[in-house]
């Protein structure tokens, strides 16, 4: 029991991360007013250390630090880099409608490193403790940000919601590890899959744990049946903030499944490979169909996120390494195409006036045309249409399908996506066959946002053209 | 052993009845109250096993000072119980059918026969000089150092977010502010002197010194 | 007589060692009442009650017995039950926490490890009492000196908390006896001098914990009439006046356990071993405690009350940062065995 210093090397990023979170909070209590614009160059700074740093520790062998807590290995390695990445996206996107709307202030920044500073931990958990920590981190700190505007009674509504159903998401989760540790005797996961490996499947004990797991899992996705909270949140938060919540988490969320499902309970695969069968068909299946009847865009994204958990579930259902890499692949994926999408909003914001409705995005097209097929490539990529990176994630992930012999499967997963591509096509048509509204003014744009959209957009198109390495990556990171 | 699983069952039970009270009171102070004694029995439940640390603490933090400012909150609110209670009666069938319908099959799935003590071997008991604050201690500031920060981090993100959401400076408020009033300084702060030379009286002065000294002219 | 003693069963010999605690403890509350009416009286140069008995020895009976047939009365909107329960619930912390405080060396009702947070547990309980009491009796005084208590209790506990985290660190040990022997030496060796700031924050959140002058806002009598208990009249009454002289004698004892070394002789060991009345024993702790006692009479006389926000103040942005530095220092200290406390 002696503390080593090299224990702190493996977790750099997460230090530079808290680092800057510190640093912002000390510096916005003395700046000046006029000044405040200096925490969000500290917050850039400070990200961009943490992905330098994640690329100088990554790479290497799996190692075990902090007496079995925490583990670098490359999926933590690259899990880490993509939602430094998208992060940085995020708060480029954020900073003109914070500084419209008087709401550049540290608490924001503050809040949404925590919140990374939370995913971070936890796609590098290795024990439940570690995971469950990371996750309430994260989820704390999105709780405060969905309510960040306090003069906004939806944005209160929403919180509220979320807080009521994350926490009792948590309990799920909490309750069903308290009943995997109560049969496996640790909450490291390598003793509870060697414990696993001994006691067979024959506990009852352990599989009622994974069920109340997987749902606390189905909980923090937003995937069908526990889906209620999402559209609601998505609607009432502020959009930088669904900005910042429908993007990168999902990553995290994807690193939470796997440590769980995969490191921990890789035994049981057998059955939650069920479970997340009945819950990718309904989310894909609901998320499709309910996504068309939706008038607010945040809405309509919010639906269709749940429709992409389901092909993120997908692929993990497959339990192959092909299968996991595909989930990967379209988690990573996803996570850039939604913080287009929502920085588009953003863009097409401005004081007193927040973009929400379909309707809102008539005639881009003649109001900013590059912004305008930067959005197009965004829609085109979440339906699915190729050369795009959304064609290729669900190729993967229906090819890891296949392979295990679930071919309904993804016939049923197609039929679906080619219900959704109804409602992503919509929006490209409102965007270039329609006129825009008579009082909508030229879209404002400094130059950093610009440059951040054009990069995410053509990113989409690259990653779908040549979406090798990539998927070399996440291939190299199961061992396929 | 006889006496210890009489206290175990007395505390129990204690602490189930009290649970019920919590979610059955009409009165939220009394709801609150009930969950003190919910907290202080689970607390004596946890000395039963030798966690003396864990239960004193428990009624440290929890009963001593979550439940306080829990209680300071409830006092000054004017909760509206009628309407509470409304909803509470409307979904309370509805909620009783589920509870029990999950109870059932929870106790088909997984029967006590799961948890019995044949499925967990007792551990061994502590030695009396065992001191298990010391052990916790040890475990917590190296195995799981890094669990314990970021728990720390956590505080600090609900302090952050308590005062973003709740703190508002309204203006126009009358607020003292207690260290600028006791940095009030004897001499200068309090008591002006001021030297004023009085014109006025001066000139009166000066005319009845101007009387005297004539008169006395006078009767020289 | 040893014999006579183990031929008890234990639990008799258990509740005898209580009653050998807490009738002395009652008897002392009787006095320490009277105690505080003399002392002030000197300090106002006035005499004191001087009528029942010689001298006004007999005036605590006089007044238990008045305070005995005098009725109780229950407001009319009053929560009945917990009303009758707070001032049981406010004398049951202050009467538990005797059990562990040790006597004199290995003369402790519970030698168990973790004394001092036990105490500080079952004070941090006393609060409810008054939060009760305020609560169930349905009136605005009551209630408004029920919430000063609670928010400045809190505040305090917390200084309290972390003062008692230095001794901890000091003597390496919860249990009480075991602070005591950590001070052996001399009067230099004893805490109060390494401890100094936390002394201090614990000697004054001692009396803003029991709710006295200078800290007595909970009750306030010229501004919310008599706070928490402004209803409760006889008994009732009485009981919560002997909880708080009873949590001021458990406060006095504390100080002189955890700073001033207990029973042990201000003089260094090798002078004073045999020697009657120098050498180490329950005079001593029972002198230090008395001090302390009479520290708090002396406070009330002198000291006018604090304003409310200033004890919010005093507590959270002075005392809370003082302990907090302390403790670092402290620990610095005992890791770097700091002669002559922490040399061995």
């Amino acid at each position: 029991m002696h503390f080593d210093a090299a224990n702190l090397l493996p977790i750099l990023p997460e230090i530079a991360v808290l680092l800057t979170a510190a640093i912002v909070l000390v510096v916005d209590l003395y700046i000046d007013e006029r000044h405040r614009e200096v925490i969000h160059g500290l917050t850039l700074i400070g990200l961009v250390v943490a992905i330098a740093l994640t690329g100088v520790v990554g790479g290497g062998a799996t190692e075990l630090v902090f007496a079995g807590n925490v583990v670098r290995d490359p999926l933590a390695d690259l899990l880490k880099g993509a939602i430094l990445v998208v992060s940085l996206l995020v708060f480029i996107y954020a900073r003109p409608w914070l500084r419209d709307r008087g709401m550049l202030v540290g608490e924001f920044y503050m809040l949404g490193l925590f919140s990374i500073l939370g995913m971070l931990v936890m796609v590098a958990a290795n024990s439940f403790v570690t995971v469950y920590l990371g996750l309430e981190l994260l989820a704390l700190s999105l709780y405060a940000l969905v309510a960040f505007d306090r003069d906004s009674s939806r944005g209160a509504e929403a919180a509220m919601k979320y807080f009521v159903l994350g926490a009792l998401g948590s309990g799920m989760l909490l309750y069903g590890i308290s009943m995997v540790y109560g049969a496996t005797g640790s909450v490291e996961f390598g003793a509870v899959a060697e414990a696993l490996a001994t006691q067979g499947m024959e506990n009852k004990v352990l599989v009622f744990g994974l069920v109340f797991m997987v749902i606390g899992i189905g909980f923090k996705f937003g995937a069908v049946p526990f889906h209620m909270w999402l559209p609601d949140v998505y609607e009432g938060a502020p959009t930088p903030v669904v900005l910042l919540l429908g993007s990168a988490p999902k990553i995290a969320a994807f690193g939470l499944a796997i440590r769980l499902l995969v490191d921990g309970l890789g035994s049981l695969q057998a059955d939650w490979q069920g479970m997340l069968l009945i819950l990718a068909v309904l989310s894909i299946g609901l998320g499709n169909v309910v996504a068309i009847a939706q008038r607010n865009i945040k809405r309509m994204l919010a639906y269709s996120t749940i429709s992409h958990v389901g092909f993120i579930f997908l692929g993990l259902l497959a339990g192959t390494e092909q299968g996991y890499a595909a989930a990967m692949f379209y988690t990573i994926t996803y996570a850039v195409m939604a913080t287009g999408a929502f920085g588009i909003l953003i863009i097409l914001s401005r004081k007193g006036f927040d973009a929400e409705r379909i309707e809102d995005l008539k005639g881009l097209n003649e109001r900013d045309s590059w912004y305008a097929a930067m959005m197009a490539l965004v829609m085109f990529s979440m339906a699915g249409v190729p050369p795009l990176v959304g064609f290729m994630g669900k190729l993967l992930v229906l090819e890891a399908v296949v392979r295990i012999g679930f071919v309904w499967l993804a016939v049923v997963a197609v039929i679906f996506s080619i219900i959704g591509a109804f409602y992503y096509l919509r929006v490209v048509r409102y965007i270039y066959f329609d006129k825009p509204e008579e009082d909508a003014p030229a879209l404002a744009s400094s130059g950093g946002v610009r440059v951040a959209m054009s990069l995410n957009g053509l990113a989409l198109l690259a990653l779908g053209v040549f979406p090798a390495t990539l998927l070399a990556l996440c291939q190299s990171v199961f061992g396929a | 052993m006889g006496f210890e699983k009489f206290l175990f069952y007395v505390f129990a039970a204690i602490t189930v009845l009290a649970a019920g009270m919590v979610v059955t009171r009409r009165n939220p102070v009394h709801a609150v109250l009930y969950l003190v004694l919910a907290f202080f029995s689970s607390a004596a439940l946890w000395l039963l096993l030798e966690a003396e640390f864990l239960g004193l603490v428990l009624v440290l933090v929890y009963v001593g000072a979550v439940m306080v400012l829990f209680l300071f909150v409830l006092m000054m609110l004017d909760i509206d119980l009628a309407t509470l209670r409304a909803g509470f009666i409307r979904y309370l069938p509805l909620g009783v059918v589920i509870a029990v319908v999950m109870a059932v099959q929870i106790l088909l799935v997984v029967g006590p026969g799961n948890f019995g003590a044949e499925q967990f071997p007792t551990p061994a008991a502590a030695a009396a000089d065992v001191s298990n604050i010391e052990e916790v201690g040890l475990l917590l500031y190296t195995d799981y150092v890094y669990p314990f920060e970021l728990a720390a981090v956590i505080l600090l993100v609900g302090i952050i977010a308590a005062i973003r959401l709740t703190l508002r400076r309204r203006p126009g408020t009358k607020y003292l502010d207690p260290t600028q009033q006791i940095q009030v300084r004897k001499g200068p702060d309090r008591v002006r002197l001021v030297s004023q030379v009085s014109t006025a009286g001066l000139r009166e002065e000066q005319g009845a010194r101007d009387v005297a000294q004539s008169q006395e002219d006078g009767s020289a | 007589m040893i014999e006579l003693w183990n031929s008890l069963p234990v639990v008799m010999q258990i509740l005898l060692k209580i009653t050998a605690i807490l009738v002395p403890l009652l008897l002392l509350v009787a006095y320490y009442t009277y105690a505080e009416r003399k002392v002030i009286g000197y300090i106002q140069i006035r005499i004191g009650p001087n009528r029942v008995g010689w001298r006004g020895w007999l005036q605590p009976i006089a007044d238990a017995l008045k305070l005995l047939f005098k009725e109780v009365v229950i407001p009319s909107k009053a929560d009945k039950a917990l009303y009758l329960m707070a001032p049981v619930i406010t004398i049951g912390p202050a009467m538990a926490a005797w059990a562990v405080i040790p006597f004199d060396a290995g003369l402790v009702l519970s030698d168990i490890n973790a004394g001092l947070l036990y105490v500080l547990a079952l004070t941090s309980l006393g609060v409810y009492g008054i939060i009760i009491a305020g609560w169930a009796s349905n009136s605005k005084y009551a209630l408004l000196g029920a919430m000063r208590s609670a928010a400045q209790i809190v505040a305090y506990e917390i200084a309290m908390g972390f003062a008692l985290v230095g001794v901890l660190v000091a003597a390496g040990s919860l249990n009480l006896g075991a602070i005591v022997e950590a001070q052996a030496g001399s009067v230099f060796t004893w805490f109060w001098l390494p401890l100094l700031p936390l002394f201090g924050v614990y000697l004054i959140s001692g009396v803003a914990e029991t709710n006295r002058a200078p800290f007595d806002v909970a009750e306030g009598e010229s501004e919310i009439v008599a706070g928490f208990h402004v209803e409760y009249s006889g008994m009732a009454f009485a009981v919560f006046f002997l909880a708080e002289y009873a949590n001021m004698i458990l406060i006095s004892a504390l100080n002189a356990l955890l700073f001033m070394g207990g029973w042990l002789s201000p003089l260094p060991q090798s002078w004073v071993a045999g020697v009657p009345l120098l050498d180490d024993g329950f005079h001593w702790f029972a002198l230090k405690t008395g001090f302390f006692m009479f520290l708090f009479l002396w406070l009330r006389a002198t000291f006018p009350r604090y304003r409310y926000d200033q004890i919010m103040r005093l507590g959270w942005k002075v005392f809370i940062p003082i302990t907090i530095v302390w403790i670092l220092v402290v620990a610095l200290a005992v890791v770097y065995r700091l002669p002559p406390w922490w040399s061995a």
